[in-house]
C-alpha cells in the first residue's frame, strides 16, 4: 500500500503542489494589478511556442520551450498591434482573437506532430499528464534516501522543483519592490524604483510557471492555478505577506485533494475509472475560491466602495 | 500674447523647480505645450487652471512618469535626473486601490524603501519615522487600520505621510484637498505650512479657486500653454483668471476671486 503509493501517487502530488505554488505566487500579484487573465493569456499563447520548440528539438525540455514560449508571447504581441491598428477595434477584442487563435493553432500543429515518442499530444497539452509521472523504482519510504532510486524519479519533478524553488527565491529578494508596484506604481518610480522592469519579470515570472506548470496540469488548467489560490487567500487577509501564504496553502490543498478525488473518488461511487487529477485539482481550488466567497473572513472589505 | 507680460518679474536667486519648454502629449494629443515654469524655494505654489489643463500631467512629466516630447526640468539649479530623491510626490487619492491588502503604517513605510533598500530592516529608527510621520498627520492612533477602511480625509493624510518619510526638499501634491474633509484640509495646510518654515518648497496642483490666495503665495497658471506665473498678489488677477478659464468662468465670479480674500463657491 506505501509503496504503491509511493510510486503512483508520491510524485504526482508534489508535481502538483510545485506547480501550484509556482503559478500562485506571481497570481497573487496578477490579481491585485487587476491583471487576472494576464495568466490566462500566457497560459494560451505559449502552447504554440511549445509545440513548435519541440518540433525543432524533438524532446520536452525546459529551456527550448521557456524560448519558444517567449517568441510565440513576443509574436503575440505583435499581432495584437497589428490587429488593433488595421482593424481599428478595441484591444480587448484584438487579445481575445490573438490569444484563442494562436492557441488553437498550438492544438493544430500538436495534431500533425508524430509525438508518439513522448508524452506531448492534444489531451496532455491541454489537461496535462500527472498521472503519468511515476517512479517505478520506489519501494517505500526507505527510498527517499537511496541516491540511486531517487535518481529514477521523473525530469519534471526536478524542473518543477527548480522553476518554484526560482520563484519564490525572487518573491522574496524583491519582495518591497513588487509590493510598492503592485500598490501604486506611479509612486514607485519617484522613489528610483523601474516598475517597468518589476512588471515585465512579472509577466516573464508568469510565462515560466506557465510553461513549468504545462507538463504537469496543462495549458488550460493552469489558469485555475494563477486565480483560484491568490483570489481565495485574499479573502482570509489584509496582509499581502500572509495573502501569499495563504496562496501557497491553498495550492498545496488544491493539489493534495484534487488528486486523491480524482484518483480514488469514483472509486467510492462506484465507478471504476479516475477522472483527471489536473482538472479535479483545478475543481477543488475553485471550491476553495467559492467557500472562501462564503465564509472568508476579510471578504467584507473586499471591492467595498468607502466614503 | 499680452499675458505673457505676467511671466515673473521677481525671479529668485535659486529655483527650487525650474521647468523650461515643457511638452507632453498622449497620442495625437497635446497635453501641455512648452511650458516654462520657476517655483521659489521655501514657498507654497499652487498649479491652476481648468479641467484638462494639463496640471497633473505636469507634475507627472516632472518626476518622469509621463514621458515627455522636450523640455528641460531643473531642481535647484541642477538636471533632476540625479536628484529626484530631493523629491517627494504625493499622488492623486484616487490613483491607487485602496483594496490592497496592507495597513496604514505599511503604506508610510513605503516612503523609507529608498532609504532602506531592498533588503534593508525597518528597525527601530525607521519605524519611530513612520509613527513619527503619521502623527504630524494626525493619524497615529489608526496606524494598525486596514487601509480600505479609511475615509477619504484619511487615506490624503496617509499619502501625505508616506512623502513626509522621505524627508524631501520638494513636496508635490496633486490635487491634495480633492474630496477632503474640512477638517482634513486644515490638518494638510498646517503640515504644509510647517514644512514650508522649515524651508521646504510645496507645489501643488490645486482645484479649489476660492482658496487659492489663502493658501498659496506663488501660482502658475496654465491652460495647455502658459497663461501666468508669480506672486499672488500681482498674478492672481481678474484678466488672468478669464484667460486661464476662458468662458467657463463667471465675469463677476472672477473679479470677486482676485478682489477679495472672502470665500466663495465655486
Amino acid at each position: 500500500m506505501i509503496t504503491e503509493f509511493i510510486q503512483f501517487s508520491l510524485t504526482p502530488i508534489l508535481i502538483g503542489i510545485l506547480a501550484g505554488i509556482s503559478c500562485a505566487v506571481p497570481g497573487n500579484f496578477l490579481i491585485l494589478k487587476r491583471q487576472a487573465l494576464i495568466g490566462d493569456a500566457i497560459s494560451h499563447v505559449v502552447l504554440p511556442g511549445i509545440v513548435v520548440a519541440f518540433i525543432f528539438t524533438g524532446v520536452i525540455s525546459t529551456i527550448p520551450m521557456l524560448l519558444g514560449a517567449a517568441g510565440a508571447a513576443l509574436v503575440a504581441v505583435m499581432l495584437i498591434e497589428i490587429i488593433k491598428r488595421l482593424g481599428k477595434i478595441e484591444p480587448g477584442a484584438a487579445m481575445g482573437v490573438v490569444f484563442t487563435g494562436m492557441f488553437a493553432l498550438g492544438v493544430l500543429i500538436l495534431e500533425q506532430t508524430d509525438t508518439s515518442k513522448v508524452h506531448l499530444d492534444v489531451e496532455h497539452a491541454l489537461m496535462g499528464n500527472l498521472e503519468s509521472l511515476i517512479w517505478l523504482k520506489a519501494q517505500g519510504w526507505q527510498s527517499l534516501f537511496d541516491l540511486d532510486v531517487l535518481k529514477t524519479l521523473p525530469d519534471e519533478l526536478f524542473r518543477i522543483i527548480f522553476v518554484c524553488g526560482f520563484i519564490l527565491f525572487l518573491t522574496v529578494i524583491f519582495w518591497r519592490w513588487l509590493k510598492i508596484v503592485t500598490f501604486d506604481e506611479e509612486y514607485a518610480r519617484t522613489i528610483g524604483i523601474h516598475s517597468s522592469i518589476i512588471n515585465f519579470s512579472l509577466v516573464i515570472i508568469t510565462a515560466i510557471a506557465a510553461v513549468a506548470a504545462f507538463e504537469s496540469v496543462g495549458s488550460i488548467i493552469v489558469i485555475a492555478m494563477f486565480i483560484c489560490p491568490p483570489a481565495a487567500a485574499r479573502l482570509m487577509t489584509n496582509k499581502l505577506g500572509i495573502q501569499v501564504i495563504w496562496s501557497i496553502v491553498f495550492a498545496i490543498l488544491a493539489a493534495i485533494f484534487g488528486y486523491i478525488i480524482a484518483g480514488y473518488g469514483p472509486l467510492w461511487f462506484g465507478s471504476e475509472n479516475s477522472v483527471s487529477a489536473a482538472g479535479m485539482i483545478a475543481v477543488v481550488s475553485g471550491i476553495i475560491l467559492l467557500l472562501t466567497c462564503m465564509y472568508g473572513p476579510c471578504r467584507e472589505s473586499v471591492g467595498q466602495k468607502k466614503d | 500674447m499680452s499675458n505673457t507680460t505676467n511671466r515673473p518679474k521677481i525671479t529668485p536667486s535659486k529655483s527650487a523647480l525650474k521647468i523650461d519648454g515643457l511638452t507632453v502629449s498622449y497620442g495625437d494629443k497635446t497635453a501641455i505645450f512648452s511650458v516654462d515654469a520657476n517655483f521659489p524655494i521655501a514657498s507654497m505654489s499652487a498649479i491652476i487652471g481648468p479641467n484638462g489643463a494639463g496640471k497633473s500631467t505636469l507634475l507627472k512629466a516632472v518626476i518622469g512618469v509621463q514621458p515627455k516630447l522636450s523640455g528641460q526640468i531643473h531642481i535647484f539649479d541642477n538636471p533632476i535626473e540625479n536628484n529626484l530623491k530631493k523629491i517627494a510626490y504625493v499622488p492623486q487619492r484616487v490613483s491607487v486601490d485602496w483594496d490592497f491588502p496592507t495597513n496604514v503604517i505599511d503604506v508610510v513605510q513605503m516612503g523609507l524603501y529608498r532609504q532602506v533598500g531592498l533588503l534593508g530592516r525597518m528597525k527601530g529608527k525607521q519605524a519611530s519615522i513612520a509613527m513619527e510621520c503619521l502623527d504630524r498627520v494626525g493619524m497615529a492612533d489608526l496606524w494598525q487600520k486596514q487601509i480600505g477602511q479609511l475615509s477619504g480625509g484619511q487615506q490624503q493624510r496617509v499619502f501625505l505621510a508616506r512623502a513626509l518619510a522621505q524627508d524631501a526638499e520638494i513636496y508635490l501634491l496633486d490635487e491634495p484637498f480633492s474630496g477632503v474633509d474640512a477638517a482634513t484640509e486644515r490638518a494638510i495646510i498646517d503640515v504644509l505650512k510647517s514644512l514650508k518654515s522649515k524651508n521646504k518648497s510645496i507645489i501643488a496642483v490645486h482645484h479649489d479657486l476660492a482658496t487659492v490666495r489663502d493658501y498659496f503665495d506663488y501660482v502658475l497658471m496654465i491652460n495647455i500653454k502658459n497663461i501666468a506665473e508669480g506672486l499672488i498678489n500681482e498674478t492672481f488677477t481678474n484678466e488672468n483668471l478669464q484667460s486661464a478659464y476662458g468662458g467657463k468662468l463667471e465675469l463677476t465670479h472672477a473679479e470677486e476671486l482676485s478682489a477679495t480674500k472672502d470665500r466663495v463657491t465655486e
